[in-house]
């Protein structure tokens, strides 16, 4: 009865708590102020050009290409690190060995550490003459400055994003789904494609959107490695700071607003996805 | 209350039907759950040994390549020396707004219902998903001289594309949710019982918040507040945009790596990261034992 008191009371707007007005307007001052306002300037900038300009732009061949080696090389990059997340995730949480620890401490390091600083060291570790680099031109297979080399960077900076999603739902899950499994005769593939995969999948999703969507928009760490060859590795990012060079800044809006909707859309979808398995999985 | 009597000797070594099938099929199941647990364990290490550790060798070994003096020489450069005072300055600006942005609006968000909750959130978020670059961009659309600010600025003589202020903005623009996105889910959990009992108490707004919201989140702010600095001090695309690369001026940490290695000039372009490399091994140490106080 008293709970429902309560409720009808927050309902008409009557609150207990002093401080709604403050926070709220300290909160809308500062994200209109720093995030908005700002942020709308790319689309009133965008309103200036004509419809045709807009279209002649986002779909001339440097720029649809560009699209295509962020979009692609983003997608086998979270690709890899969906796979070695749920590994790197289910060691850490299933079992103990030395070095655990650190090895924990040691996922974040890509948030930790500059792009540009990444970004010189993978040149340097894969370029042909470097340590990884020249195994790997012995074989005839170069890295740097190839599509290969750009998928790297954006597994580098991809690898927290999947682990960090897939870790606290794996530590939650109970063992007993999997006993039971094991104990009604399942083998182990079987039981981890059945049992365990399925309560993981939201999680591992939202790791793969998330580690999709930084790598589409990774510059720093791609930009060395890439080495910048228009129509081959020339990432989307990299061109909207050409067009910035060049001053032609109606240009670099309208780049930026197609990767902005890319990827808003991208988010989107996966929450939707994410939304509409939890429901499934609920009934 | 009738206390559960002691398993016989017996019961224990023979056990009820079950048990005892799964004492003699264990030792087989457990080596094979062994192997796969070291082959799992052994491919994750070389994974993140090639992706993590070895770019963290490379840039030390090419930083000391020329020896101590030239190390030296590189990392006490008047150049350097002011891009580290320009990146310690932004990253402790974008850490302040965020710590005030972050306790207002999980505050907010947490402790009040409203419409539009939902929807302010998600605007929260937006700078998680943008690209850096592009959280340049808008600034220059801005604030630059093709700008619907930029007359303004001009008249008044304000600079802030290609001049330090552009550089902060940009570094706060990037880091905006990190200390709300940590406070929030802890205000969160907590509920708001305790700060409406407090409230009908008589407590004043700023009393409860210091001593019943605050104790819940201490830990959870120095944690956001870690990752944000780590953020701040490494971001380069946003600021790459904006800053103009002014040496001695606009020119942050990671940019002047950036001109350091087109210059040709590795080696200083490494002894520049190295600075960079203890930076991001400092900031992952105190991120841990943060976390391991929390618990």
């Amino acid at each position: 009865m008293e709970q429902q008191i309560i409720k009808v009371k927050n309902k008409r707007g009557v609150r207990v708590i002093p401080g709604f007005g403050l926070s709220l307007g300290v909160t809308l001052a500062m994200l209109g102020m720093l995030v908005l306002i700002p942020l709308a300037s790319i689309f009133i900038s965008a309103g200036r050009l004509s419809f045709s300009e807009f279209i002649e732009v986002v779909t001339s061949g440097q720029v649809v290409s560009g699209y295509a080696v962020s979009l692609s090389c983003a997608f086998f990059a979270a690709l890899v690190n969906a796979v070695f997340g749920l590994m790197t995730a289910w060691a850490l949480v299933r079992y103990d060995f030395p070095g655990k620890r650190l090895m924990d401490g040691l996922i974040e390091l890509p948030f930790a550490l500059p792009t540009s600083v990444a970004g010189i060291a993978l040149t340097y570790l894969y370029s042909d003459k470097g340590w990884i680099g020249a195994l790997f031109a012995k074989m005839g297979v170069k890295i740097a400055y190839t599509r290969i080399g750009i998928t790297i960077a954006m597994v580098f900076v991809g690898i927290p994003f999947v682990v960090r999603a897939v870790q606290p739902v794996l530590e939650k899950l109970d063992r007993q789904y999997e006993e039971a499994a094991e104990m009604l005769g399942a083998g182990r593939v079987y039981t981890f494609f059945r049992v365990v995969l399925p309560e993981l999948f939201p999680a591992l999703l939202a790791g793969f959107g998330l580690a999709f969507a930084r790598g589409i928009g990774e510059y720093g760490s791609v930009v060395f490695i890439a080495g910048n060859i228009p129509n081959k590795t020339q990432i989307a990012p990299l061109l909207i700071m050409t067009k910035l060079e060049q001053y032609k800044y109606a240009d670099a809006t309208a780049i930026a607003l197609v990767l902005l909707v890319i990827s808003f859309l991208l988010m989107l979808f996966i929450n939707s996805v994410q939304l509409y398995m939890q429901r499934f999985s609920k009934k | 209350m009738k206390k559960k009597a002691p398993r016989t000797y017996q019961e224990d070594i023979i056990g009820d039907g079950i048990s005892s099938i799964q004492k003699v099929r264990e030792p087989h199941r457990e080596n094979e759950g062994r192997c796969i647990k070291y082959v799992l364990i052994g491919v994750c290490t070389l994974f993140l040994f090639v992706m993590l550790v070895l770019p963290l060798i490379v840039v030390v070994t090419n930083a000391l390549r020329d020896g101590w003096a030239a190390y030296r020489e590189a990392v006490i450069d008047e150049y350097t020396v002011k891009a580290l005072q320009l990146t310690l300055f932004a990253a402790v600006a974008a850490v302040t707004v965020n710590t005030v942005f972050g306790l207002f609006a999980s505050y907010l968000l947490s402790k009040f219902y409203f419409r539009g909750r939902q929807i302010l959130a998600a605007l929260i978020d937006i700078p998680f998903s943008i690209s850096p670059v592009i959280a340049g961009l808008v600034f220059i659309l801005t604030f630059g001289n093709v700008g619907w600010m930029g007359e303004f600025l001009k008249a008044h003589g304000i600079r802030i594309v290609f001049a330090v202020p552009g550089v902060v903005l940009a570094t706060i623009f990037v880091t905006f949710p990190f200390v709300f996105r940590e406070l929030f889910p802890v205000l969160n959990a907590q509920g708001k019982d305790e700060e409406e009992a407090a409230a009908l108490m008589g407590a004043g707004g700023f009393t409860i918040f210091r001593r019943i919201t605050f104790p819940h989140i201490k830990w959870a702010l120095l944690y956001g507040v870690i990752l944000c600095a780590a953020r701040a001090l490494g971001e380069f695309g946003a600021v790459s945009v904006i800053s103009g690369h002014l040496r001695g001026k606009t020119n942050t940490l990671p940019l002047h790596v950036e001109i350091l290695y087109n210059e040709f000039n590795t080696t200083a372009a490494f002894a520049v990261s190295s600075i960079l490399v203890v930076l991001a091994v400092l900031i992952l140490i105190a991120r841990n034992i943060v976390e391991w106080r929390k618990e």
